[in-house]
């Protein structure tokens, strides 16, 4: 089996719009929380979110590349150009070598509810224009990518909840330790605007802690009363670690392991068995033990039920060797069908700079995550493995495993 | 009613800002797809944007002998006039 190494990561979220402004709020545990007051007059019952502004592409990017990409795609072709520019790739490269693209991403309501309304009002559908159909599928981000980067290879996106993120990143993995691929562009988007939530609030899980925006998403405290939306979009570039050596590629990290499951019950309600064993697949694969984890990025959304069956599986998993673990959705809400993979992008800045980001607004602990070692504050560590989990609805779970490249 | 010089007006602004041709090249001979490059997803979107500014929907017939800009402008005036 081959090795996968992280040669270029990129980034657009609440909390930077870049690799260097996001490390520096994830050190100094900034969040991105804010109040959509379109929120409020559409009805929503929680108008928190994080707050991503659109990227201005006109100018750019061409106007038949841009009429076709949502807004979460917009998202990701700025994460994907900071991407490919840090792994040292070019339009040369793209032209002389086959990569594929393997992205998360789990709806694009915006332009499906816009060209519903043209209908509706027009009665003529030649009204709704040409950029609609491609906006309006879960595979936006990757239509419109591997067409602006010209890509030949694998050209896949993976709805899978608030976990397509972290597939996509392991489904990558799989294609380049497989030898079918050298190289592939993973990663995970999510939009953000104000049509794109409103079914889930309808479920009543979002925070309303509304007078203290960046207090409301508390992973693990007690006092939490739901978790906050949020957007973006992360880039990963894989690459076969003898074809990053080669090309004198500079190698971030290294994939060092993939794990994942399915619950196999209840739509909403995670699991804790179903998570652990996503977790021991991960550290199966990686031939490291618990003892070799340096850092965990726990899911947790700040839900009651999922932070609680998420902390139960990492006590029996991890509760001798006691790592420290946070929540970055404390600082960025939940990035849903991006976070799988903008929390590799986080904790691997955690690991490039030697320090674990706080899971902020963490003041009480519940009798589940008392027994874990929760980061309150941000600690200087060096971090040569970490564990990154993602579950989502349907009961589909993630976990990776990163190691340093020495 | 609109003037020709009023429709050249509104199709040059839309064609500049919204379909985004560089100015130099809106001639009167230019064609369509060769010169100015509007292929059928262009096309689409022209038939929102005419209905938008002219208030007429195009029907993809109603161009089979539309081929260069100034033929483009003879339509619009045509549609709207009559």
């Amino acid at each position: 089996m081959r090795r996968v190494a992280i040669t270029g990561m990129g980034i657009y979220s609440c909390i930077g719009g870049n690799l260097e402004e996001v490390a520096q709020s994830l050190y100094a545990g900034r969040s991105g929380i804010g109040i959509d007051p379109q929120r409020t007059d559409y009805g929503y019952r929680s108008p928190l979110t994080g707050i991503v502004a659109r990227p201005v592409l006109k100018g750019v990017l061409d106007r038949r590349l841009r009429t076709n990409l949502a807004e979460e795609g917009e998202f990701a072709y700025v994460a994907t150009m900071e991407a490919l520019h840090n792994a040292g790739i070019d339009p040369d490269f793209l032209r002389d070598h086959e990569v594929g693209i393997v992205y998360g991403n789990d709806s694009s309501a915006r332009a499906v509810i816009e060209a519903h309304t043209i209908a509706l009002e027009k009665r003529d559908t030649t009204l709704i224009g040409s950029g609609s159909i491609f906006q309006s599928m879960n595979s936006t981000v990757t239509m419109g990518l591997s067409t602006i980067f010209k890509l030949r290879g694998i050209n896949l996106t993976v709805s899978a909840a608030c976990a397509s993120g972290s597939h996509a990143i392991g489904l990558g993995t799989m294609l380049i330790r497989n030898g079918l691929q050298q190289m592939v562009i993973c990663g995970g988007a999510q939009e953000v605007n104000y049509l794109s939530m409103s079914s889930f609030d309808a479920l009543g899980t979002f925070s309303i802690r509304t007078d203290a925006p960046t207090r409301a998403s508390r992973p693990f405290d007690a006092k939490r009363d739901g978790l906050v939306p949020s957007g973006g979009a992360a880039t990963i570039i894989l690459e076969d670690y003898e074809h990053a050596i080669r090309r004198g590629a500079p190698i971030i990290a290294e994939v060092a392991g993939y794990g994942f499951s399915s619950n196999g019950g209840n739509i909403s309600q995670p699991s804790d068995v179903g998570s652990q064993i996503a977790m021991e697949r991960a550290l199966a694969e990686s031939g490291l033990s618990t003892a070799n984890i340096d850092y965990i990025n726990a899911h947790a959304t700040s839900t009651p039920q999922g932070d609680a069956f998420e902390a139960i599986a990492l006590d029996r998993l991890f509760g001798s060797v006691r790592p420290p673990i946070s929540s970055t959705k404390s600082m960025t809400g939940h990035e849903c069908w991006m976070a799988g993979a903008s929390e590799i992008v986080y904790s691997t800045l955690m690991m490039q700079r030697s320090f674990v980001a706080p899971n902020i607004n963490f003041e009480t602990p519940d009798e589940h995550s008392a027994k874990l070692n929760i980061a309150s504050q941000t600690i200087e560590k060096r971090i040569d493995a970490y564990l990154s989990n993602s579950f989502g609805f349907g009961g589909t779970n993630s976990a990776l495993v990163i190691k340093k490249h020495e | 009613m609109k003037t020709r010089d009023e429709i050249i007006g509104t199709v040059t602004d839309f064609l500049i800002e919204e379909i985004e041709i560089a100015p130099e090249m809106l001639k009167d001979d230019a064609l369509l797809k060769d010169d100015l490059g509007i292929d059928s997803l262009d096309f689409v979107d022209i038939v929102v944007i005419v209905e938008r500014n002219f208030g007429f929907k195009i029907k993809p017939e109603d161009m089979a002998n539309v081929r260069t800009l100034g033929q483009f402008y003879d339509f619009i005036e045509r549609r709207l006039n009559n």
